[in-house]
């Protein structure tokens, strides 16, 4: 069972910002913002061809500045937002807006690909989420699977929530919560929580976690010091409901149980260098993907802490009817965490990491020198968990 | 004339002149006194006078021709004397043997007269005697029916003595029982009981019997009586038993009586231990601890009821009696009771019973079984006390005390054992014992952590001080007595000092604790030769759970100190993981191989079960060192880290000045460095550097900045192609080993200062990408750098990876930068050469 070899796409701008387009479900695409400060920044569509194996790009110009921080909307496939620095009069501004795609981006690549990268299309901008009173949005976030009308952003200390409206043309403030505290303090990630009913957000500012409740927008959990340093991603187990993982400074991934604050589930100490970046594949919990400043992509199985610790279950009861005995006890046998992974073949920092929306099995990587990397879970641990 | 000598002896008197008178005589006729042939040279010569082979005419022609005339005379004179004294010795003796002859005949003839008359008396005499016996036979007969008589009669009186006696016996028994001579009364009646029982039908007999029987029982009664009072002495009641016995008691019962009545007193001694178990007081210490003492003394032999009062009147709660004492007591009082019931009912009920009619009832084997109950029962009491007590043991100052007065306890039982050969009492003391020397052993590891924890914790008093002092120093006036604390405590600061002074503590505690645990072991300790000592003790004891324990005990606790200073903010001072690392590392090479060397040696262990090898430990060591200098990396990086981040993070870089200065912060960053420099390699070696660390600073950055940087710029400057990523970095990137930041470093210097440079120059990377810089911005962050290099490279293993590192700051920092103008090298060098 040979695995595929990785395959590697190269922008030719440094770039920060990676994400799936969560609306498609059939295609392999990701979203890739760069950051220039002299050249006109970029949103490069990856469109990964399974089959052969083959990239496909196409280039959307994002002229308002630099992009930080790149989220698609979950219902509409042309929509998604961004956060990005601009810069004017000696002074850096980071912003937030809402953002479509033109309608034939992709009929206009297929007619003339090498004119893409020459003329290529440019954004249509829907909204700015930008208050007078709150500046500096570090990211957005969309309410996940849901109509592709509400966004959290963060900036400085605040959490607003964005009500979409007329088709994503208007934005309203419908609510915020602020963070209240000695010092200058500053949001740095955030998460929004799939369970309950989306009315969770989890935030992180320097050392601690915060979980909130959007009904009331009033923090519910706080977890101080979860890392020994900064923290610098969050990910929600999209099958348990209050199992997440964060990330940080201090090289250690961490699961917490957010109803025990005191103590994480699980620690794990792979990266040699700060981790960017955290996330559980959409299906399978127990695969975990960290991206580190290391130039490192290490993809762990959490078997122990997944919402199938034993297995699959169903499979069990048939291989009980079905198979021998032998077969049976070799499935049963404990399944130990370990690094399943690890990936070398960026050169330079990894900022960011996602597990493509279409399949499973497959995730993209992007390194600061524009690399993005796109790989599978190897075979044999793939069917290990699917049989 | 042999004869005449012969006679001549019997007169004394003239014995002298006489002997001399025979000797001249004798020397005449040439007989020596022998009476054997004269000796041959001087018979030979014909001229000596005195010779036998004399011969006057040769003597005379000799002396005629050898002599003058005067001599001749001179001869003949004296030679006339000697003829005429010879001549008048003969005449003396012929007369004197003359004489005896004359007086032998006298007496010969009387003799002759005397026996004739004698003669005639022997006859008159056996006539007589013929009649004597006659007349006897005569009497005899005459005299023979009187002397059938007198025996008859005296046996009659025998019989009547006798019966009197029986008669008598009632009142005697009375009179005895009001004496309270028991004894006496139970011979007398024993004697009379069979006579008693065989003519029991006659009815005055039967009266006889009756009174006695009721007598009897009456003292029975008393006795028993006395028995169940118990006041009385062991050998009193030892008495009692016996003659009870005699009574025909029933043995069994008697066993219980006696066990029951033993038990009461032991009973007593045994609440007198319990009382001084009981955390009561002892209030002004020896005079109280005494008079408590001969109060539970009198408890123990008396009432039981007078303790009551004695727990109140000592009212403050201090120590107990020390447990040498504890068992001291126990062992005089109980153990020797014990021992002298087992002697005492063993005389009475088994080796008595042995002998007499009692052995047919199988009264030994039930007595013996009774007995065994007994024993075991109290000892179990017993042993619950002293193991209480030892439990209450738990300082671990002085050993000795515990093993001595283990050894006493252990000891005093072999007696026991010795009394009652089947009894379970000593292996169960022998158990007591063992568990005793586990839990000591756990008590001393458990001291032994706590001395380990103590030690460090004045570790870092000891490191905290030079601070505390300078902070007095800067308080000045306010902080006179802080400083003056701080100076009379400086002593050993200097962190090879500590280090040694540290493990040098920990080694003797540890020798001591050996030392002391093995008193257990010592030769002159009953208990040391049990297999238990001898083999499981030494190895699983001492060698497993106390020393290689604690070595795992020092590993895991300094392993703790990364765990959990490493999220809640770095609790542990940097230094004192340094020094930990050094122990631990030091442990790995030398101390530990020497500790269980050294365990080995004294317990001469002999290992049957399998124990931790030397290895294992000394792996673990390592990696608890290697975890330690990783922490310390770490935490050194990160201190440095945050001061870049906060520098970089807190300024605005696009609207910055121009530089005129290193910021103080790089001054900062250097001088720590510095600082961390000096204190790893107080406990550190230097390392090994690669080949050109010589070069000078200014030569490697001048080509560095000039070819390397210049190039990168050139190429953002050219529109044309929008490659904002470099590709001259890739290349490098492509070509140089990955860098671990926060990887494993070696235990040397130059590795340690490397991993904690790289962790800070990585860190400043990372922050610099996350801001826009201006054009001054970017030239500051070129100053910075080239401040750096200067520095910085001489710390490292290869000065290449600080190149690297400062390129990649500079790089990304021009990728970041609005307005990418580099500042002239030379200026560069001048600012930083004049900061």
């Amino acid at each position: 069972m040979e695995d595929d070899a990785p395959v590697i796409y190269g922008l030719e701008f440094q770039a920060r910002a990676l994400t799936a387009q969560t609306a498609e479900t059939d295609a392999i695409r990701f979203l890739v913002g760069t950051q220039s400060l002299k050249f006109d920044n970029q949103i490069h569509i990856i469109d990964f061809d399974d089959e052969n194996n083959i990239i496909n790009k196409n280039v959307l110009l994002h002229q308002a500045g630099e992009i930080w921080h790149i989220g698609a909307s979950p219902a509409d496939k042309a929509v998604l937002t961004t956060c990005y620095n601009r810069t004017s009069d000696s002074r850096v501004v980071s912003c937030a807006a809402v953002w479509r795609m033109p309608s034939d981006w992709e009929t206009g690549s297929h007619e003339s690909p090498d004119d893409s990268a020459h003329n290529p299309q440019t954004l249509e901008l829907l909204c700015h989420l930008d208050d007078s009173a709150h500046g500096n949005a570090a990211c957005v976030l969309w309410e996940p699977m849901g109509d592709g009308k509400r966004v959290i952003s963060l900036a400085d200390n605040h959490a607003l929530l964005w009500d979409l409206q007329e088709s994503s043309t208007q934005a309203k403030v419908s609510s915020t919560a602020t963070l209240e505290g000695k010092g200058q303090l500053k949001f740095t990630s955030g998460k929004w929580s799939p369970h309950h009913n989306c009315s969770q957000l989890a935030t992180a500012n320097d050392t601690a976690i915060r979980g909130w409740d959007l009904r009331t927008m009033s923090q519910i959990y706080c977890i101080e010091n979860a890392h020994g340093q900064l923290v610098r991603d969050l990910d929600f187990n999209p099958n348990r409901q209050y199992y997440l993982a964060s990330c940080g400074d201090d090289c250690k991934v961490k699961f917490w149980d957010v109803r025990n604050v005191q103590e994480p589930v699980k620690t794990l100490e792979e990266h040699s260098h700060w981790v960017w970046s955290v996330r559980y594949n959409h299906s399978h919990d127990q695969l975990v993907l960290t991206a580190s400043s290391d130039s490192r992509l290490i993809l762990s199985n959490m078997v122990s802490i997944s919402s199938e610790p034993f297995g699959h279950l169903v499979d069990d009861d048939e291989l009980s009817e079905g198979e021998d005995n032998h077969q049976e006890d070799k499935s049963k046998e404990p399944l130990k965490d370990s690094v399943v992974s690890t990936y070398e073949e960026h050169e330079d920092s990894v900022y960011a990491a996602e597990w493509s929306s279409a399949d499973p099995w497959l995730f993209a990587s992007l390194s600061y020198d524009g690399r993005l990397v796109i790989n599978r879970v190897p075979r044999a641990l793939k069917y290990r968990i699917l049989l | 004339m042999d004869v005449e000598v012969d006679s001549s002896e019997g007169v004394p008197e003239e014995a002298g002149r006489r002997r001399r008178v025979h000797g001249m005589l004798k020397l005449y006729y040439g007989l020596n006194e022998e009476g054997k042939a004269p000796e041959q040279p001087l018979s030979l010569d014909p001229c000596d006078i005195n010779g036998p082979h004399f011969d006057p005419e040769l003597y005379l022609n000799k002396l005629r021709r050898e002599c003058s005339l005067a001599e001749l005379m001179d001869q003949e004179t004296c030679m006339v004397k000697q003829i005429r004294s010879l001549d008048s010795d003969m005449q003396t003796l012929v007369y004197e043997n003359y004489n005896k002859f004359i007086s032998a005949t006298d007496t010969i003839r009387k003799m002759k007269n005397d026996f004739k008359k004698m003669e005639d008396e022997m006859d008159c005499l056996s006539t007589n005697m013929e009649a004597i016996t006659d007349f006897s036979a005569r009497i005899s007969g005459t005299l023979q029916d009187q002397h059938a008589q007198i025996t008859k009669l005296s046996g009659v009186h025998t019989l009547l003595r006798k019966l009197q006696f029986l008669f008598e016996l009632p009142a005697r028994l009375n009179k005895c029982l009001e004496l309270q001579a028991y004894t006496q009364a139970v011979n007398s009646h024993r004697r009379a009981r069979c006579v008693l029982h065989q003519y029991s039908h006659l009815p005055s007999f039967k009266g006889i019997q009756d009174d006695c029987h009721a007598i009897m029982d009456k003292l029975a009664q008393e006795l028993r009586q006395k028995f169940r009072d118990g006041g009385t002495s062991a050998k009193d009641l030892s008495e009692c038993v016996e003659l009870l016995l005699q009574l025909d008691e029933p043995a069994e019962e008697l066993c219980d009586k006696f066990l029951s009545h033993a038990w009461s007193r032991l009973e007593s001694d045994l609440q007198g231990l319990e009382a001084e178990i009981r955390p009561y007081p002892v209030a002004s210490a020896v005079k109280d601890a005494s008079a408590c003492r001969s109060l539970s003394t009198a408890a123990a032999a008396g009432s039981p009821t007078d303790k009551s009062p004695k727990s109140s009147f000592l009212p403050s709660p201090t120590s107990n009696t020390d447990i040498l004492e504890f068992i001291d007591r126990g062992c005089n009082e109980f153990v020797s009771s014990l021992c002298l019931v087992i002697t005492s009912y063993q005389e009475l009920f088994i080796n008595h019973a042995q002998t007499g009619e009692l052995a047919s009832k199988n009264i030994p084997q039930m007595a013996n079984g009774k007995l065994h109950v007994f024993v075991d029962d109290l000892a179990a009491r017993y042993f619950s006390l002293v193991e209480r007590r030892i439990q209450e043991e738990k300082g671990v100052g002085d050993n000795s005390l515990l093993v001595r007065a283990l050894d006493r306890f252990h000891r005093r039982l072999q007696a026991v054992a010795k009394l009652l050969p089947g009894s379970t009492v000593p292996n169960k003391g022998t158990e007591i014992v063992i568990r005793a020397a586990t839990e000591r052993v756990k008590q001393y590891l458990s001291a032994l952590q706590s001395f380990y924890m103590d030690s460090l914790t004045d570790v870092r008093q000891a490191l905290a001080t030079p601070r505390l002092s300078v902070a007095g120093a800067s308080v000045a006036g306010g902080g006179s007595h802080l400083g003056s604390m701080a100076s009379s405590r400086d002593a050993p600061t200097s962190l090879p000092e500590l280090l040694s002074s540290l493990s040098a503590s920990i080694l003797n505690q540890i020798k001591s604790v050996l030392a002391s645990v093995h008193l257990f072991t010592a030769k002159d300790i009953t208990f040391s030769n049990k297999p238990y000592f001898k083999g499981e003790f030494c190895s699983q004891g001492v060698r497993e759970s106390l020393v290689v324990s604690f070595i795992k005990f020092v590993c895991q606790s300094s392993r703790q100190f990364c765990e959990s200073a490493g999220d809640k903010g770095g609790s542990t001072p940097p230094a004192l993981l340094l020094l930990l690392s050094r122990l631990c590392l030091d442990y790995e090479t030398s101390t530990i191989s020497y500790i269980l060397t050294l365990t080995d040696e004294q317990f001469l262990v002999q290992h049957h079960s399998p124990v931790t090898p030397v290895t294992t430990l000394c792996a673990e060591a390592r990696e608890a060192a290697q975890k330690l200098l990783n922490h310390y990396v770490k935490v050194q990086g990160l201190i440095i880290s945050q001061m870049l981040r906060k520098s970089v993070e807190t300024r605005d870089w696009v609207n910055t000045i121009e530089p005129r200065n290193v910021r103080a912060v790089m001054k900062r960053v250097v001088e720590d460095t510095t600082s961390i420099d000096v204190q790893v390699g107080l406990l550190y070696e230097e390392g090994v550097r690669k080949a050109h660390s010589s070069d000078s600073s200014k030569r490697t950055f001048s080509v560095y900045s000039s070819s390397r940087q210049q190039a990168r710029y050139a190429a953002s400057y050219t529109p044309s192609a929008p490659m904002d990523t470099n590709l001259l970095s890739n290349i490098h990137k492509l070509f140089s080993e990955r860098i671990d930041i926060f990887s494993s470093v070696e235990f040397n210097k130059v590795s340690v200062m490397t991993g904690i440079i790289k962790i800070s120059l990585k860190t400043f990377l990372e922050c610099v990408r996350l801001r826009t810089f201006g054009r001054y911005g970017l030239q500051q962050i070129q100053v910075d750098c080239h401040y750096l290099q200067m520095y910085l490279w001489r710390f490292v293993s290869d000065e290449n990876l600080v190149h690297f590192l400062l390129d990649e700051i500079v790089g990304s920092c021009a990728h970041r930068c609005l307005d990418p103008a580099p500042m002239e090298q030379s200026v560069i060098e001048v600012i930083c050469e004049r900061g």
